[in-house]
């Protein structure tokens, strides 16, 4: 049966504030569907407190082929990198 | 009523509660490693614990008002058949999906209201089983009235297995309803629900289900009962034999 069914990713925020956070996919026949199956199959340890459910084929990847001409070209631009500031201790996670 | 035949009725009730969500649970439970994909037999094993989470605190609550050194598990797996007061409806074989899935629907609509009117019961202690059991319910019914409607307006293999699975649980239907003197003592104290009142907006519900599933309403015209009274159909004791095996066999087993 899921032979048929679409494939869906799915996004769930632990905690208020934080962000969503991929962590699997499922099959169902539609969105509504996959919402309820992600909060089984997902959250069975209250893990969240919001879900997202996204089709697996709207997604538009990068390939890990396009990395010469995607990511390379940027490592020889260090000022891009905020490495040479000093930051204050109550900054926390940078 | 006097307090001592008041508590043994509560006692009563509650092991009534407790083995309608036992034997369903159980039956649920059967979907585990079987259901039609992955996704669907989490889902359904998911509800399966939440039944048998309700069954233990139903449980575990006449175990209280009994104090005669009984638990939660006496009550499931030492009881033979005539002691079990579930409704029928909870114990017959779970068939195939369809059936399984009508089933829980028709359950689901009286189970939602059902304990909707028990939060309101003078007894706290139901009332707060019945706080959480309702949460519990909702999301069922949402899960099973969809598949209705999925099955129902689905292939002509899927409609048929449904309309079938529709006019074999018909008659066990009216029982849901029926209110016997202990539980209308119960609910002339504030106590227990008074089930027959559901009755108007369960058929009214699932009368509207059926229709936007295309499925006919069945004519009726039949029914069975017994469950509250421990006449039960040849399922429940199959059934017995398996969830009570390890204590059967073995004796007050703990691992």
């Amino acid at each position: 049966m899921s032979d048929h069914m679409k494939l869906f990713e799915v996004f769930i925020r632990s905690r208020r504030g934080l962000d969503h956070k991929h962590v699997g996919s499922l099959h169902a026949e539609d969105a509504q569907q996959a919402l309820e199956y992600a909060r089984d199959v997902y959250t069975r340890r209250s893990e969240g407190v919001s879900i997202w459910v996204v089709n697996s084929s709207d997604i538009v990847a990068s390939q890990e082929g396009d990395c010469e001409s995607f990511y390379d070209p940027l490592d020889d631009k260090p000022y891009r990198h905020a490495t040479h500031y000093q930051l204050p201790e109550e900054v926390n996670n940078m | 009523m006097p307090e001592t035949r008041s508590k043994d009725a509560i006692k009563q009730y509650a092991i009534r509660l407790g083995d309608d969500a036992l034997v369903l649970g159980h039956r649920l439970s059967e979907w585990c490693s079987n259901g039609p994909f992955l996704e669907e037999d989490l889902a359904l094993t998911n509800v399966a614990l939440d039944f048998i989470g309700r069954a233990r605190m139903f449980y575990s609550y006449a175990a209280e008002l009994a104090a005669d050194g009984s638990t939660e598990d006496t009550y499931a797996y030492t009881r033979d058949c005539r002691d079990f007061r579930n409704l029928l409806i909870n114990e017959l074989p779970r068939g195939d999906f369809a059936f399984s899935m009508a089933r829980q629907y028709l359950v689901d609509v009286y189970n939602l209201a059902y304990m909707e009117a028990l939060r309101r019961s003078t007894d706290s202690s139901l009332a707060a089983i019945a706080e959480k059991a309702v949460k519990e319910s909702r999301y069922h019914l949402r899960r099973s009235r969809d598949w209705m409607l999925r099955l129902g307006d689905g292939t002509v293999e899927s409609h048929g297995r449904l309309q079938r699975a529709v006019d074999e649980l018909w008659g066990y239907t009216p029982e849901l309803f029926a209110v016997d003197a202990l539980e209308q003592e119960l609910a002339d104290a504030g106590i227990a629900v008074d089930a027959a009142s559901l009755r108007p907006a369960w058929e009214q519900s699932v009368t509207a289900t059926l229709a936007e599933a295309t499925l006919q309403r069945p004519a009726g015209g039949w029914e069975v009962s017994g469950g509250r009274r421990g006449i039960h159909t040849e399922s429940l004791g199959h059934m017995l034999s398996e969830l009570q095996f390890m204590q059967r066999a073995y004796p007050g087993l703990q691992w």
